[in-house]
């Protein structure tokens, strides 16, 4: 027990320790400036379904495409030792090829949905087989190689879309984008779930996780150990393909609507950030999934304060610097050496102390 | 093996850079409307920026062709680019060519002047559409384009005439800085300032469809009164309203909240009809006519900068024939 307190005191929560950390002041600081922030009410929509709405709703339905993004960065992240700049613009890329073979049917149907969804997913991880090869094969580095597609990648979604701004509108679709009749909470939340479930199931049962880590932390080492590490590295960016599709579908099901020169814009640095306030090492090697998924949390849990103290959109992107770079630099491995050094030269000074006492 | 990685390195950026080069979208499709153009045809040259630009340039780029086509007796030549250098050129190409006319939607506003005069001296008429550039009046005979004030004035006028008895405004910006933010966003500012419509909050979603949700989404959560929405293009105003559906509050035609949009895309303007929205504002795209009629002689410009009527839907009144007409998009 002891020992499992002082682990906490010296960041023992492990990689956790930032992100919880994180939410814990945010939602101190929302409790002091606004009890009320984080009432949940029930309420019907106009579509007559009981829905739950809140701030704390907002923030955990509107990080969903985030958190799923970061879900696949960050095994991108650890195996790679570098980061997909292209999932923006891949994800516009994924809602337009979802919105093409969609309004290409004479009907939306459930059937329809799911085979626009699975093209999407195709396509997207036809695109991270691309940018996963450049990496593996190649050995170019994984921003250089992802800028690539980050610069053409809403071009491309141009032609996709015929340089219009498509439409769709059905029940399934805003059934995906935003509740299932008898369901009241948003379908986003229910699919990052799910998403979470399916990548814990993966490295239940299958070595994903251990290969990952080894190819992250050492590449040859781990061919050495006879584990095909470029394999291992495609994977992780298929994998990411999937993700990206997944968060392109429900970023156009919101709406029922693609613009691909915003959809999921500037999304590629928030995933990112998720990635590294999770307490991933963006250099590779061990990753913990959760991490990221709470890091999506407190990027969106940030955004939604400062909307809700009525900061001018265009400051918010300043604040929000200023929050990161004091998680960043707390987190990094500078601060926590010194922390750690600090806490047991106290510790050392107490036990002299007790010593010096008692004679 | 070096040297072979190198290879396929520089293939890679090689290839990377045509790839990049399609993306801008800059390619060049100068290209003729009629094929065989006979002695009575009126040769234009239009430089424009490519269609791809944007919904509005789109429609811009349809309405040229339409209205300048061989049925109406003229020889179309036109080049799209986002480059300055490269529509300077183009302007080059089309003098040397002897076209009648050159319109000019410009990329830059400088850089123009010894174009200009090169046309003036071939005995080429210039008009600039859509955007205006920095050059001496004598060079052009006259330029059409958008006030991009009048458009917002149109729709504060439009909301002024609903006399609600208390305006609580929720406004979503553009991306601030740009012509139609600032136009879009004059009007309403003097009404802020009046104190004759109340700011419940002033965002900018940067055309952001999902910010705009969000910034709706926070109002509706901190439980402040609203019942105005006023965003500065249709998919921000989509965006807000999908937060209202959420949270179960009613809109357009007899809802509790007036949505206003702009662009006048035709998805949004089937909104209008269907009474879910109340108001969708344009800055008009369509200059052809206007200069059509000012080469053929049907109409003489009073001035040399020719205001484009703008446009401005309401609910209540509008027709699915304008919808075919004015909508952009499909």
């Amino acid at each position: 027990m002891k020992n499992q307190t002082k682990k906490v005191f010296s960041g023992g929560l492990g990689q956790l320790t930032i992100p919880l950390v994180a939410i814990a002041l945010l939602v101190i600081f929302n409790l002091f400036r606004d009890p009320s922030f984080f009432s949940i009410g029930i309420m019907h929509n106009n579509d007559g379904n009981i829905v739950l709405s809140g701030n704390l709703i907002s923030i955990i339905n509107g990080a969903s495409e985030l958190a799923i993004l970061a879900m696949g960065m960050t095994l991108v992240t650890a195996a790679c030792g570098g980061q997909d700049i292209s999932v923006g613009a891949a994800a516009a890329i994924a809602g337009s090829v979802f919105v093409k073979i969609l309004k290409s049917m004479p009907s939306i149907t459930g059937g329809t949905v799911v085979l626009a969804f699975i093209s999407a997913c195709i396509v997207a991880m036809l695109f991270g087989t691309f940018n996963g090869t450049l990496v593996a094969v190649f050995k170019i580095q994984p921003m250089i190689a992802t800028l690539i597609l980050y610069t053409c990648g809403r071009s491309i979604a141009y032609w996709i879309n015929g340089g219009a701004t498509p439409t769709v509108s059905s029940p399934i679709i805003s059934g995906i984008g935003s509740f299932i009749p008898g369901i009241p909470i948003p379908t986003p939340v229910l699919i990052v779930v799910l998403a979470a479930i399916l990548f814990r199931l993966l490295f239940h049962f299958t070595s994903l996780e251990l290969f990952t880590q080894s190819v992250g932390i050492n590449g040859s080492a781990a061919r050495l150990n006879g584990i095909n590490s470029t394999f291992i590295k495609l994977l992780s960016f298929i994998i990411l393909g999937i993700c990206v599709a997944i968060a392109g579908t429900i970023g156009v099901s919101r709406l029922g609507l693609i613009n691909h020169e915003t959809l999921l814009l500037d999304v590629e640095m928030d995933t990112i950030l998720a990635v590294a306030i999770g307490g991933n090492n963006l250099g590779g090697g061990k990753f913990k999934i959760g991490g990221s998924i709470l890091g999506a949390y407190v990027i969106q849990m940030l955004t939604i304060t400062l909307y809700a103290m009525k900061v001018s959109s265009t400051d918010v992107k300043a604040y929000k610097a200023i929050v990161i770079i004091l998680l960043v630099v707390i987190g990094s491995p500078v601060v926590k050496a010194r922390v750690s050094k600090l806490m047991s030269q106290l510790r050392t000074a107490k036990a002299e102390n007790l010593t010096k006492g008692a004679q | 093996m070096k040297r072979f990685k190198a290879l396929v390195l520089a293939a890679t950026l090689v290839a990377s850079m045509a790839l990049t080069a399609c993306g801008s979208g800059s390619g060049e499709t100068a290209s003729t409307a009629s094929s065989s153009p006979s002695s009575g045809t009126i040769k234009v040259g239009v430089v424009n920026n490519p269609p791809s630009e944007s919904g509005y340039r789109e429609a811009n780029v349809k309405d040229m062709e339409a209205v300048f086509s061989a049925a109406n007796g003229y020889d179309l030549k036109t080049f799209y680019s986002l480059k300055n250098d490269e529509q300077l050129q183009a302007a080059q190409g089309f003098i040397t060519e002897g076209v009648d006319y050159l319109l000019i939607s410009a990329a830059e506003t400088t850089g123009w002047d010894e174009v200009l005069r090169k046309a003036q001296e071939a005995g080429i008429k210039v008009y600039l559409f859509d955007r205006m550039i920095d050059v001496d009046e004598s060079l052009y005979e006259a330029a059409v384009v958008s006030d991009m004030a009048k458009e917002g004035e149109t729709a504060v006028n439009w909301l002024l005439g609903q006399d609600l008895s208390e305006y609580n405004v929720i406004h979503i910006q553009g991306a601030m800085g740009s012509d139609a933010q600032i136009g879009r966003t004059g009007a309403l500012d003097e009404q802020f300032a009046s104190g004759k419509m109340n700011k419940v909050v002033q965002q900018t979603a940067t055309w952001d469809e999902a910010e705009a949700k969000k910034i709706v989404e926070s109002v509706i959560n901190s439980g402040e009164d609203f019942n105005v929405i006023y965003a500065e293009n249709d998919g921000m105003a989509k965006g807000a309203v999908a937060a209202l559906d959420e949270a179960g509050i009613t809109h357009g035609v007899d809802g509790k909240v007036i949505v206003m949009g702009f662009d006048c895309n035709k998805w949004a303007l089937r909104e209008l009809l269907a009474g879910a929205w109340n108001y969708d504002g344009q800055c008009s795209p369509f200059q052809a006519q206007i200069i059509s009629d000012l080469i053929k002689g049907n109409t003489t410009a009073s001035s040399k900068k020719i205001i484009n009527q703008e446009k401005g839907f309401d609910a209540k009144t509008i027709t699915q024939a304008d919808i075919d007409t004015y909508g952009l998009g499909e």
